[in-house]
């Protein structure tokens, strides 16, 4: 069980969360590995917050409780950081990815957040700028591989266009791809 | 692991109905209902199953639909949830004292009110008289396996019953996890041609259904029923144990897990089982010898078979996740301990209701729970025999 990652996404309804704690999810059991994948169901609405989550595990995972103490957090909308507590439970040597147009060591200062590795984006400007639309999760995805080396990009990317290919035309695949690229490429450290 | 594929309770569980191909399937398509029936319907409309699927305007509706559609001789199968389910109870007397072996999903959800959507079993805890088989589930492939099961358990000749096949809502039925699928042929093959029984439509052997039957009949029907329950735990087991042979995966009344050298035990059903699995290797690992029954048939209730295996522990648990108002305990806990009551020896138990309206219950909550075990074991004890896990007072 110590081999299990936890992973929470915090987003808004309507950006893609609960999509991209299953894609992970989709992916990491590509490679080889346990998963479990599940939103925090409350009053669904476009534009409330909404959490989902994501467990990775090398044997079958047979909890069905809360993840409490999520090893990574990715935050996917920056006006959350206002109102929801990202780092309740996350351990000091937890990961936290946020889209913001902040670099981490300014987020850190703002606010006040001790111990945990730091990484920010701009994802909702590489959204706009690649899909064309404010959909941050594909390219919090990349950033978020970037931060935790938790899976394979190439395998993250491969498991996207075969997930995406069965809902999307193929230019809309082929813009989300490149904006889990350019996120990769781009998500800050400190 | 290599025939392992990502998906939600409910996507499993209408997979399954695809590949069980019914004939009828009715259902009300609205709230409460789950998308078990969204999925499915999407099968029918992509003409990748033949079902005469119904669409009706109420879940009374629904089940008397499935009633006539069984009764005139087809494989029927639906899906609901909480209320829904609910507003079916005068019919699913009806289907299973007709002995009209129609397939229920039913994803366990509370009741109102308050409203809530989330997981506990008041819904199934309410029909638990009603004549229905009831299989409860761990997780997703079990809710898949089942429903596969259920069809055989419920066309066997002996048994002739309704099964709800019951699944935690949210935890279970709108989770991803891994699972395994069989093939279409495989599951065609297993659950093998539908066998009509004294069909509304075979008119050369006119039958009749749900006639008046007083003081005269009615009893000696009532006791046809009671007696199709022997037959019925039987077939539980040997459909399970086929299933195995098909799968790997083998299904019984219901699982031990580290209950063989055990002294103490903690008995709960549903997706709770696995994080209760999970808790008892912790506290073995801390030199507890505790280990979990995680009961599978609800109905038929395995009570020799549970007092066999239970009577010699010195502590037990029963964890319920529904309440009957009024009741000293929780339900599972009053079968648990009257199917004890016919043993010498008894142990000591202790009851706890969780995780109502979808309240967590987490590994370290079960832990508690064996700690409390370990006490009551050790001090010859009950103190406190009824109790709650994580609700504030």
């Amino acid at each position: 069980m110590s081999e299990m990652i936890e992973v929470r996404w915090h987003g808004r309804g309507g950006q893609g969360a609960k999509t991209a704690a299953y894609l992970l999810a989709e992916s990491a059991m590509q490679e080889g590995k346990y998963i479990q994948a599940f939103p925090e169901y409350g009053p669904e609405r476009m534009g409330a917050p909404i959490m989902a989550f994501t467990r990775i595990s090398d044997s079958p995972i047979r909890i069905h409780c809360h993840v409490k103490a999520p090893q990574v957090v990715a935050v996917l909308d920056p006006t959350l950081l206002e109102t929801v507590d990202i780092l309740d439970g996350v351990p000091e040597d937890g990961t936290v990815v946020v889209n913001t147009n902040e670099s981490p060591n300014s987020l850190r200062r703002t606010l006040n957040i001790s111990g945990r590795r730091l990484f920010t984006l701009p994802a909702t400007q590489v959204a706009l700028e690649i899909i064309g639309r404010p959909i941050p999760n594909t390219p919090m995805m990349g950033a978020m591989i970037k931060a935790t080396g938790l899976l394979d990009i190439e395998a993250v990317i491969a498991n996207t266009r075969k997930s995406f290919e069965k809902k999307f035309n193929a230019q809309v695949v082929e813009k989300n791809i490149q904006a889990i690229r350019r996120a990769y490429e781009e998500v800050k450290s400190e | 692991m290599g025939n392992l594929i990502s998906m939600e309770g409910n996507q499993a569980a209408a997979e399954a109905m695809r590949q069980i191909n019914p004939d009828a399937m009715a259902a009300y398509p609205i709230t409460p209902q789950t998308e078990v029936v969204q999925t499915f319907a999407q099968f029918v409309a992509d003409g990748r199953v033949d079902t005469e699927f119904v669409t009706v305007e109420s879940e009374h509706s629904a089940m008397s639909a499935c009633v006539a559609a069984a009764a005139s001789g087809t494989r029927v199968m639906t899906a609901t949830s909480a209320n829904g389910m609910a507003l079916m109870w005068e019919i699913l007397y009806i289907a299973a004292s007709t002995r009209l072996p129609i397939v229920m999903a039913l994803v366990n959800r509370a009741l109102s009110a308050n409203i809530n959507i989330h997981c506990d079993h008041s819904d199934s805890m309410g029909a638990r008289d009603t004549g229905w088989i009831q299989l409860f589930c761990e997780n997703g492939q079990e809710a898949y396996d089942s429903l596969i099961q259920a069809v055989r358990i419920a066309e066997h000749p002996q048994v002739r019953l309704p099964v709800m096949v019951c699944y935690d809502g949210f935890i279970i039925s709108h989770a991803v996890e891994c699972l395994e699928l069989l093939k279409d042929n495989e599951v065609q093959k297993f659950i093998g041609e539908f066998k009509s029984v004294n069909s509304l439509l075979d008119i050369s052997h006119p039958y009749t259904f749900g006639p008046l039957d007083l003081y005269d009949f009615y009893f000696e029907h009532k006791r046809q029923q009671i007696e199709a329950y022997g037959p019925a735990k039987q077939t539980v087991i040997e459909v399970g144990k086929q299933f195995g042979s098909l799968s790997g995966r083998e299904y019984g009344l219901f699982e031990a897990y580290h209950l063989q050298d055990a002294r103490l035990a903690i008995v709960l059903m549903g997706s709770a089982a696995g994080t209760a699995k999970e808790a008892v290797d912790r506290l073995r690992a801390n030199g507890l010898p505790i280990g979990v029954l995680k009961l599978r048939a609800f109905r038929p209730f395995p009570s020799e078979e549970l007092t066999q295996l239970l009577s010699r522990f010195e502590a037990v648990a029963v964890l319920d996740r529904a309440v009957s108002f009024g009741a000293a305990a929780g339900p599972l806990f009053t079968e648990i301990s009257s199917a004890l009551f016919a043993s010498n020896h008894r142990p000591l138990l202790l009851n706890y209701i969780y995780g109502l309206g979808g309240r967590d219950i987490d590994i370290e909550d079960i832990q508690e729970v064996g700690k409390k075990l370990q006490k009551t074991a050790e001090s010859g004890k009950v103190e406190q025999p009824f109790d709650y896990i994580g609700v504030r007072k």
